[in-house]
């Protein structure tokens, strides 16, 4: 890392400047897809399969085709003769955009019925008549290898079985050696269940081709709109030149609006065939049911350690259960993501993991919600077996993470499983975190209140991170690689334009990128406007999610924001008659070494880069681009402790604090960090507490809603206590190693572990989420506590 | 579903006039008769919120009252808010207290603090969390939003 001398400049790296896109959005001006209002547009609905698996013998849209408004009924039979029933998924999968043969999971896309208006659209779906011949259906993954379970994939030619992969990392015979050597072993068997990111705005559309042109825009919920455009041209045929992404306000993503999905398609292709925009909204329902859920990890997990707490080594297998399709959205070579971070902060001898995926019949996935590609199932399952390792050895659950941590003179650090730890220091975020809880007085206060019966936990997580994808060399989606872009574009009178490659979705990025350039080309971060989201105007990039904007395009913004820096220094020395090497660089100032009266500011040298007289065989202009290749992940980490007060006789979980010791690297802008950090805080709250997603035998979805799917509401959610630690990444130009995702990462486990602490004198060590009260009082009764 | 009817809804102080069908909720005909988008849809249950907009001053889920049920009554959206001494304080409070990050259930929270400030100019934490419960926030964990409606209340207070 490069550290940046302290800026003085408004808006440099460590000051909190307000959001600048919140002044649209506070005037209800924001411009989200649904927002977008074309003359001639029509409206698309969905017809979806009621059943989970069924043979589809015919479907008859002459009722659909007769009602007011309705222009067509597209099947999947209407998209083969164009070649896109079918589409790859991110995971080198199909996909089918409409159902041909039979459905395989309850809410997929069958017909697509255009019309008129959104009202039109809706009523004709009633119109369609489907003949199924149910089939039997596959729910439970651990059943879906049985010999006589029904084939889902009857697509795939000589597909015999609904196994979908193997992944291994680590070396399994050290492993075993390792445990062989152990004292004891501390198995756990868990599911990290189906949940959903649930944005507050859905997914959608609006395609919109132009038949003089032969241009096709598509205004996309989208994560990843330069992807996108990417993936559009190799799905549908169309040159690229001629598709222009725009993402424009997107309502929140969380991983939900990275993958395509079969309704964008079937808008596109409507738009193209008809000639007209078509929308495409998704109702809440159809965003539960049919895109993008997340988890689904059946982990057993098996830990081994010397009796005085010492860890050794780490085992994991994991039953991975995909849906219907293998839509994961993973990069290409990592068909299980960076499951293999599993040994966390941990400095283990040996560790090994196995996952193997499976088609069941339920929607298709999983996507990376809020985290980088399985992390948080990794991080979930080692510091869960850590908090059993702690009661099973009576160590104090501080104490034991703290005999284990990779130390900081370990790092660089080469885990195990293979990954190259960049920079930590877990025992202070740990010793922040106590110090912040008052954990020696809530000891004493459990040890009280247990003498009394009362119920109270402590619960940890020590978790590492790993995000920013990332190194082209491992790291690729569909044959992309994972870098990302920055362009600027500084004007005569010293204010520009940030043009970026990721994509905001409510981070904040108009605000934070611009203190970057502010931070390193001295011009204010007011100065600076922020461009993303419209292919025809930023340069290429994978995206943000996995927290790879900071890590990927930040790093592109300072680099690029140096090489214009180095441009004007020359510039200045032209002006100053003197070498570019004796000239200082402060705040926006170029002052000659030992002479500070002699200088220039960044916003001369730029008025001067657009007027004669500059030095020999400098180009005029002030503008350049990067694309940046992460040469590793950054891996953030911290120390969070949940206090919990459980009602013995309902069963009810109170938290009653909630400390968090988060340590990103550098912090571009306090309060979004903050902000950053509540959000995925509340979001494990609920992953934790409340949030699944879960299926009767006959694959009828449960959860396929708001008033089913519970997410937190402000009476629910926790307060938070923020502390921090900086430890900078020494590869990333600015040290920062992203914060977005950390919070949903880490902190399930800390409200687990906090109810099993509270639960463990009851002989209780495992209760798998959601922590819904009935469940608890569940795990009480069954350990003779509560009454019935 | 042909017979349209006429409703007149006074919208930010402006008396609108539409052709509509009665089944017409009221959010679509804000948003897409009048095209004021700044109220938002997030789920299909009344569940979420996002559509909050006042109605003769009181907050109601517009994506659950029909656009008849408007009519000869008064409706404030978002875009209503801010007024010729500029900012409403819950707007000023939200960018303030960084109480929002992608936007979407932005508006439909601010119509929500708006009329419970009018109800209770001084509202506790509690009260504050329970008036926004039927609003649902992915992004923000309700925290900053807490101290966005304690900042407009402060506000209103200081120039009360």
């Amino acid at each position: 890392m490069t550290a940046a001398t302290e800026s003085t400049v408004q808006g440099a790296i460590g000051q909190s400047p307000k959001r600048v896109e919140d002044d649209r959005f506070i005037r209800g001006r924001g411009s989200y897809v649904d927002d977008v209002q074309l003359p001639g547009m029509l409206f698309m609905a969905i017809y979806r399969s009621p059943f989970a698996h069924a043979t589809i013998n015919s479907i008859d849209c002459s009722r659909a085709l007769a009602m007011p408004g309705v222009l067509a009924c597209i099947t999947g039979k209407d998209l083969e003769a164009h070649g896109l029933a079918w589409m790859p998924t991110l995971a080198g999968d199909t996909q089918a955009v409409l159902a041909t043969d039979k459905v395989r999971f309850q809410g997929q896309e069958v017909v697509c019925v255009i019309a008129k208006t959104q009202y039109q659209a809706e009523d004709a779906l009633e119109g369609i008549d489907v003949d199924y011949d149910p089939l039997p259906v596959i729910v439970d993954p651990g059943k879906a290898m049985d010999a006589d379970a029904p084939i889902i994939r009857s697509d795939l030619e000589g597909k015999a079985d609904n196994h979908i992969f193997t992944w291994e990392s680590g070396d399994a015979d050290a492993t075993e050696r390792v445990f062989q050597e152990a004292d004891l072993v501390v198995k756990l068997d868990t599911l990290y269940p189906r949940i959903h990111p649930a944005p507050m705005e859905t997914c959608g559309c609006v395609s919109d081709y132009n038949t003089a042109t032969g241009k096709m825009t598509v205004h996309l919920t989208s994560q990843a709109p330069h992807a996108h455009r990417t993936l559009f041209a190799l799905v549908a045929g169309l040159p690229e030149q001629k598709i222009r992404i725009i993402s424009p306000d997107v309502g929140g993503g969380f991983g939900n609006k990275v993958p395509i999905y079969p309704g964008y398609v079937v808008a596109t292709a409507a738009s193209l065939l008809i000639g007209k925009p078509v929308k495409w909204i998704e109702s809440r329902s159809e965003n539960l049911i049919s895109t993008g859920f997340a988890r689904d990890y059946h982990m057993s997990g098996e830990l081994a350690a010397t009796k005085d707490g010492k860890m050794l080594g780490l085992r994991a297998n994991v039953l991975a259960d995909h849906g219907a399709f293998n839509a994961q959205a993973q990069p290409s070579k990592w068909p299980a993501g960076f499951f293999n971070i599993a040994t966390g902060s941990y400095d283990f001898k040996a560790a090994y993991c196995k996952v193997d995926g499976v088609y069941t019949n339920k929607a298709p996935g999983g996507i990376a919600y809020r985290c980088s590609f399985r992390v948080t199932e990794a991080a979930y399952l080692i510091e869960r077996l850590v908090e059993n390792l702690a009661l099973e050895t009576g160590i104090d659950a501080a104490e034991i993470r703290r005999r284990n941590f990779i130390q900081p003179d370990q790092f660089p650090y080469r885990s195990p499983m293979g990954w190259e730890y960049d920079s930590g220091d877990y025992e202070k975020a740990l010793n922040i975190a106590l110090d912040l809880v008052g954990y020696e007085e809530l000891r004493k206060e459990q040890a009280a209140k247990r003498e009394r019966g009362e119920i109270m936990g402590i619960g940890f997580s020590s978790f590492t991170e790993i995000v920013g994808a990332g190194m082209s060399k491992i790291c690729d989606i569909a044959g992309l690689a994972m870098i990302d872009s920055a362009e600027l574009r500084i004007h005569p009178t010293g204010k520009g334009v940030l043009k970026l490659g990721v994509q905001s979705q409510g981070q904040g990025h108009e605000t934070t990128f611009a203190q970057i350039v502010a931070n390193e080309l001295g011009i204010p971060s007011d100065d600076i406007a922020v461009e993303h989201g419209d292919t025809d105007h930023t340069p290429y990039g994978l995206g943000t999610y996995a927290s790879r904007s900071t890590p990927t395009g930040g790093a592109a913004t300072a680099i690029v924001a140096r090489k214009l820096r180095e441009k004007a220094r020359q510039i200045a020395a032209h002006m100053l008659e003197c070498a570019p090497d004796d000239l200082e660089f402060d705040s926006g100032t170029f002052s000659v070494k030992g002479s500070p009266d002699q200088k220039k500011t960044v916003q001369e040298c730029i008025f001067a880069a657009y007027q004669p007289g500059l030095p020999e065989g400098m180009e005029n202009g002030f503008e350049d681009v990067t694309y940046y290749d992460a040469p590793e992940m950054t891996y953030p980490f911290g120390t969070y402790i949940c206090v919990v007060d459980v009602d013995k006789g309902t069963g009810e979980v109170k938290v009653r604090k909630f400390v968090a010791v988060d340590d990103c690297g550098t912090r571009i802008n306090p309060m979004i960090v903050d902000g950053q950090i509540h959000g995925g805080l509340t979001q494990g709250f609920g992953t934790a507490m409340m949030e699944l997603i879960s299926f009767d035998e006959d694959g009828n979805c449960f959860g396929g809603n708001f008033m089913d799917y519970l997410i937190p509401t402000a009476v629910e959610s926790p307060s938070w206590t923020l502390g921090e630690c900086t430890t900078p990444s020494p590869h990333h130009p600015i040290g920062a190693k992203g914060v977005g995702e950390s919070p949903t990462v880490g902190s399930p486990q800390a409200f687990v572990n906090a109810v099993v602490d509270a639960l463990s004198p009851y002989g209780v060590t495992n209760i798998d989420m959601p922590l819904s009260a009935h469940k608890v009082w569940k795990a009480l009764r069954d350990a003779g506590v509560s009454d019935e | 579903m042909s017979d349209k009817t006429v409703v007149t809804v006074t919208v930010n102080g402006e008396e609108q006039e539409a052709l509509i069908e009665p089944r017409l909720l009221l959010v679509h005909l804000i948003r897409e008769t009048l095209h004021l988008t700044g109220t938002h849809i997030g789920c299909d249950t009344s569940s979420c919120g996002a559509c909050t907009v006042l109605l003769d001053g009181r907050p109601v889920k517009s994506c659950t009252v029909l656009a008849v049920q408007a009519n000869g009554r008064e409706v404030t959206t978002v875009e209503g808010l801010e007024g010729p001494d500029g900012l409403h304080p819950v707007q000023e409070g939200f960018k303030e207290e960084h109480g929002l990050q992608c936007g979407y259930c932005t508006p439909g929270m601010m119509m929500t603090s708006v009329a419970l400030l009018a109800e209770n100019p001084n509202p506790s934490e509690q009260e504050i969390r329970e008036a926004i419960s039927g609003n649902l926030c992915r992004c923000t964990g309700y925290v900053n939003i807490v101290k966005a409606v304690q900042y407009a209340a402060a506000k209103e207070g200081a120039t009360a």
